[in-house]
């Protein structure tokens, strides 16, 4: 895997949008895939040891996809991502909602706008998430923040281990 | 009601204050002078500050003067730090997918 991938992510709190930036080692209608096909997509978009379950998906304007991130104690947390436009293998728009379980949506959301493109081998993927408020942002970070802090411990205690050898 | 940093940025005026209170301490009269609203308006949303912790107050003889709490600030940054981090992770995830896959397709 080359590890020069960029990533960068920046955040302007007056306009409450996020800009995510990323480059993946794999051609256009690959990375395409994982982010329109449910059953890639289930195997990446939750950070570990939560997992993202979804209901259906029906990637098409118009279309909707109804998931949970499922959390380590069965803790589920429903959203809602309602496709408004797309550009086959170069662009889509969704807007984003968390819901109940029932599918019913609590809005506002966010506004997600993806673009993709390559380069040499090298697929460039931006994101840019205009959010309603900044304590809806909040919420996306309480469902995923225990998921990274997970990670991070795992990654210490290998470190150590190794360390210690 | 919920009050909480965020709440406190959300607000262009707050915002705006928050920016003319971390150069000098004012008073709310001072602050009101940069505004085309009134003095009740700017009031409300000091008090609004003041319960979200962001701004101290201080008073000087007769006046009280508005400053910026520098530590409270820093607590955004750190609150989107792990948002950073949900991406990193994600991401990370998604790297190993997509280097199963293309091993399965050779």
């Amino acid at each position: 895997m080359k590890n020069n991938l960029l990533f960068d992510f920046t955040v302007d709190k007056a306009s409450k949008m996020v800009f995510v930036n990323r480059e993946f080692d794999a051609d256009l209608s690959l990375v395409w895939d994982a982010f329109t096909k449910q059953e890639i997509l289930d195997q990446w978009w939750a950070p570990k040891p939560w997992r993202s379950v979804t209901k259906h998906m029906d990637f098409e304007v118009g279309g909707q996809r109804f998931y949970a991130m499922v959390g380590p104690e069965g803790q589920e947390h429903w959203s809602i991502e309602k496709y408004t436009s797309i550009s086959p293998k170069s662009n889509f728009k969704m807007l984003n909602a968390f819901a109940d379980k029932d599918e019913k949506p609590e809005l506002p959301g966010s506004d997600w706008d993806l673009n993709f493109s390559e380069q040499n081998g090298t697929t460039k993927v931006s994101i840019i998430i205009k959010n309603e408020s900044l304590a809806r942002m909040e919420q996306m970070i309480e469902m995923g923040f225990q998921g990274g802090f997970t990670m991070t411990l795992n990654y210490l205690e290998n470190l150590l281990a190794t360390l210690s050898k | 009601m919920r009050r909480d940093i965020f709440q406190a940025i959300a607000d262009p005026t707050r915002r705006a204050i928050i920016t003319l209170i971390a150069l000098q301490a004012m008073t709310p009269n001072a602050i009101a002078d940069n505004f085309n609203t009134t003095r009740q308006s700017v009031s409300k949303h000091l008090r609004i500050l003041t319960e979200c912790e962001l701004v101290k107050q201080e008073q000087q003889g007769r006046e009280i003067y508005y400053s910026l709490e520098i530590n409270k600030m820093k607590e955004i940054d750190k609150w989107l730090n792990q948002f950073r981090k949900i991406w990193e992770t994600r991401f990370n995830q998604l790297d190993q997918v997509l280097s199963t896959i293309k091993k399965q397709k050779k």
